[in-house]
């Protein structure tokens, strides 16, 4: 690795970890409903909100109301963006006369946005109109990302109630989460981000001259449109000159900067953020980099704040850095080893002060390897799927690690407010599995964790793998499934295993060769990403529903300390070999045995 | 249940109201008010025309400018309305073949020069349009540039040096050249 390198990435998890105390409280103060100062400002629209929709804010739920809340919310999501995309040729805001979005897209779509993944089977500028991208897409990055804070929320009152069984009311955390947390930092993020050139307008696609004309090679079509083929079927081509383009621009700041912050990760444009109007420069990048976990990691510190004892925010927070940084390290060395082949063709991959060197497929130049490589590793990491580079163009162990990162069930750092939930089920896996070698009663936080629970925190960790690995199966048995690949080998394979995983984890990012918009994939990656969402959130709900109205049990002299580095190592075991070995053989199929052939 | 879903209607409403139409018509106002050029995609306007953008790469194929990076958009390179990576996989035949063809093509328009081609110059960038190339793709190109168009090769580095962007803070990102800024400046500087 080269000095720069190591600088980067030190520099990005510095600043990173800098700012986990100030948001962490704050947001702290935000789920405790204790005034933070923006509710001067803001209070009336919140209010607004609850007088509206008839809610009284102080109203407790318990866990099976919270939950229905939320899938009921959701479904009215899922509902509106569907019908949004399928009328949006009759709606304003339109300016490149974009038609209605297919039935399958749309739906695969609206599921993707509802459920927080942002899977992108759609292609941004050639399918979404400006209101589709702002009404639909940007108003489900604020409040699906705004759910999974609620859900945590509650969770961590079930984790630390003395009394009684309620975790709080929905509708007031979703609406102090989008109006004090998500919204204030989108705001300063986006103007950030439009300063330093990322586009911002209402107005209609720019056409531009080129300053030098030009030729490329396109099919031939008949009269009817279709290809024109030769005597051996090959298709037959023609040259056409080529001197204008069109640039497609809109409102992406804004969509961006929660996109980024929300762990929703769905592109303005179909490049995402490798798209130079979504993220034009070095400043960009790292502004983009740092909202992927910032939401995220502050949560670690919220939690820790809310039950009482910050160290068990700051042990979380540790065992999941400890994973990021490992994972950046082995992707950043991976890509910049580079292709093998490329070198046999006379080019050039070593690191220099004028380049970076390196497998530069699918790469851009102001980002380089070890920007690339950071992205993708905090992406997976969070559930955020944004990408600032083309994963299937990575080598395989570039491209393991992103799948690794899938295959931990999206909790080191996670999506906002989902990926500490899933931690806290590996923290209960990880003190009932110590409880069992001492034959004692395990618990957390004072809370005894008994059989109910870990029924509950089996059935979460058991449906990623349940899912992704039974519908990639599916996917390369069928010939539907097989239509999409477009790599061949184990690179195939590794396409249809992200994808499922992916979108079962809310992730949303690709190995994007795969061409998921056909029927088949619309309707298994809707199916995957909604069951992915809820069965991973109704659990944790109900085990904290178990969990508030338990007694507080005092520590002793047998309890398991939380806090120290021997169970951060202990819960890093468990992650591993629960997550990542459910995956092992499947990823022996895909990237392994990839990397096996690449250097032979 | 009525409660819930009554208050889940509403709220989205509410919602939408403030998140999808106000916050994005509010960002709207400020950028165009205070970045109108960094909004509306810092276009390069000469003699009342747009010729590009500072930030969306354009395909060269004359040996007198500096190529941008292979584009895998379609139906033709840096198509800024469908941008796109090629998404072929390390060890696809395919892309060994591609870079190939552009290695040759680079041979071609330069065959005195043997050194090893940058590998940004003959690999696709995953939005298809990277404006930019590395300073090392541009100095592989500085001798060929410098010969079609009869210039000192140290004029043509300076035109380079003007258009290069360092790390930010010396630290962070990638230094990088813009192609299209600097085959305009490399016109302007022969009074085209």
């Amino acid at each position: 690795m080269t000095a720069n390198a190591v600088v980067q990435i030190a520099i990005y998890v510095a600043v990173l970890l800098l700012l986990v105390k100030p948001l962490g409280l704050y947001m702290a103060r935000v789920y405790e409903g204790q005034p933070i100062g923006l509710d001067r400002v803001l209070g009336p629209v919140e209010r607004l909100f609850y007088k509206l929709s008839g809610v009284k804010s102080d109203e407790g739920m318990d866990w099976k109301t919270y939950a229905l809340a939320v899938i009921l919310f959701s479904l009215v999501s899922g509902l509106v963006v569907y019908a949004l995309q399928r009328l949006q040729a009759y709606l304003p805001l339109n300016p490149q006369s974009l038609g209605p979005v297919s039935p399958d897209l749309a739906f695969n779509t609206a599921v993707s946005f509802m459920t927080n993944t942002n899977w992108q089977n759609y292609g941004g500028e050639t399918t979404l109109t400006y209101l589709t991208q702002m009404a639909a897409l940007t108003v489900q990055n604020f409040v699906s990302a705004a759910a999974g804070m609620a859900v945590l929320a509650a969770v961590i009152r079930g984790f630390r109630s003395r009394s009684g069984r309620l975790l709080g009311n929905f509708w007031a955390d979703l609406t102090r989460g989008t109006l004090y947390i998500l919204l204030p930092m989108s705001i300063v993020v986006s103007i950030t981000l439009v300063s330093q050139g990322v586009v911002q307008t209402f107005s209609g696609y720019v056409t531009e001259t080129l300053l030098q004309p030009t030729t490329y090679q396109a099919p031939q079509t008949d009269a009817n449109g279709n290809p024109v083929k030769d005597a051996n079927d090959n298709p037959l081509m023609q040259t056409l000159p080529l001197t204008q383009t069109i640039v497609a621009v809109g409102p992406a700041a804004s969509q961006i900067a929660i996109k980024q912050l929300g762990t929703n990760g769905g592109g303005f444009f179909s490049a995402n953020s490798s798209h130079p109007f979504e993220n034009p420069n070095a400043v960009t990048n790292f502004v983009e980099m740092l909202s992927i976990l910032l939401i995220s990691a502050g949560l670690c510190y919220t939690f820790g704040k809310m039950v009482g004892d910050t160290r068990q925010g700051w042990a979380l927070l540790t065992a999941m850095t400890i994973v990021l940084v490992v994972l950046i390290g082995v992707a950043t060395v991976a890509e910049q080893n580079g292709n093998p082949a490329f070198t046999t063709a006379g080019v050039d991959q070593s690191a220099s002060a004028l380049q970076s060197g390196g497998n530069m497929e699918g790469k851009e130049v102001r980002f380089g390897i070890v920007n690339s490589a950071i992205w993708a590793t905090s992406t997976t990491a969070a559930s955020n799927g944004s990408v600032n580079s083309m994963h299937d163009s990575y080598t395989p162990l570039g491209g393991f690690v992103p799948l690794a990162m899938l295959s931990l069930a999206e909790v080191i750092f996670g999506g906002v407010g989902c990926g500490l939930y899933g931690m806290l089920i590996f923290v209960i896996i990880a003190v009932f599995v110590a409880g069992l070698m001492v034959g004692r009663t395990p618990e957390y936080l004072g809370k005894k964790i008994e059989s109910y629970e870990m029924k509950m925190a089996s059935l979460t960790f058991l449906i990623l793998p349940l899912l992704a690995l039974d519908l990639t199966a599916a996917a390369v048995v069928l010939d539907v499934g097989k239509a999409g690949i477009l790599n061949p080998g184990p690179h195939g394979f590794s396409e249809v295993l992200y994808a499922f995983m992916s979108q079962a984890d809310n992730n949303g990012s690709a190995f994007a060769g795969l061409n998921g918009n056909t029927l088949f994939y619309n309707l298994t990656g809707a199916f995957d990403m909604l069951f992915g969402r809820f069965f991973m959130m109704i659990p944790p709900l109900a085990i904290a529903g178990s969990l508030a109205g338990k007694k507080v049990v005092p520590p002793g002299a047998g309890t398991l300390p939380t806090h120290d580095l021997l169970f951060i190592v202990w819960l890093l075991f468990v992650v591993v070999i629960v997550g990542a070995l459910t995956f092992f053989p499947a990823l022996a199929l895909g990237p392994i045995v990839e990397q096996l052939i690449m250097i032979h | 249940m009525l409660k819930q879903l009554r208050a889940a209607v509403v709220m989205l409403v509410a919602m939408t109201v403030l998140t999808g139409l106000i916050y994005p018509a509010a960002i709207t106002g400020i950028a165009q008010l205070l970045f109108p050029y960094q909004a509306n995609g810092s276009l390069i306007v000469k003699n009342g025309t747009a010729v590009g953008s500072a930030l969306i790469g354009q395909p060269f194929d004359d040996p007198k400018y500096f190529w941008s990076r292979p584009s895998a958009t379609t139906p033709y390179p840096y198509n800024a309305a469908a941008s796109s990576g090629s998404n072929l996989g390390p060890t696809n035949g395919v892309l060994t073949q591609t870079v190939q063809a552009r290695v040759d093509a680079l041979h071609r328009v330069d065959p005195g020069n043997t050194a090893p081609i940058p590998v940004d110059l003959v690999t696709a960038s995953g939005s298809g349009l990277d404006p930019d190339i590395s300073p090392a793709a541009a100095e592989y190109q500085v001798p060929r540039v410098a010969r079609v168009r009869n210039m000192d090769p140290a004029t043509v580095r300076q035109l380079v040096a003007q258009n290069t962007t360092g790390r930010f803070l010396g630290l962070v990102g990638e230094p990088v050249v813009n192609v299209l800024e600097l085959n305009l400046a490399l016109d302007q500087a022969q009074g085209k």
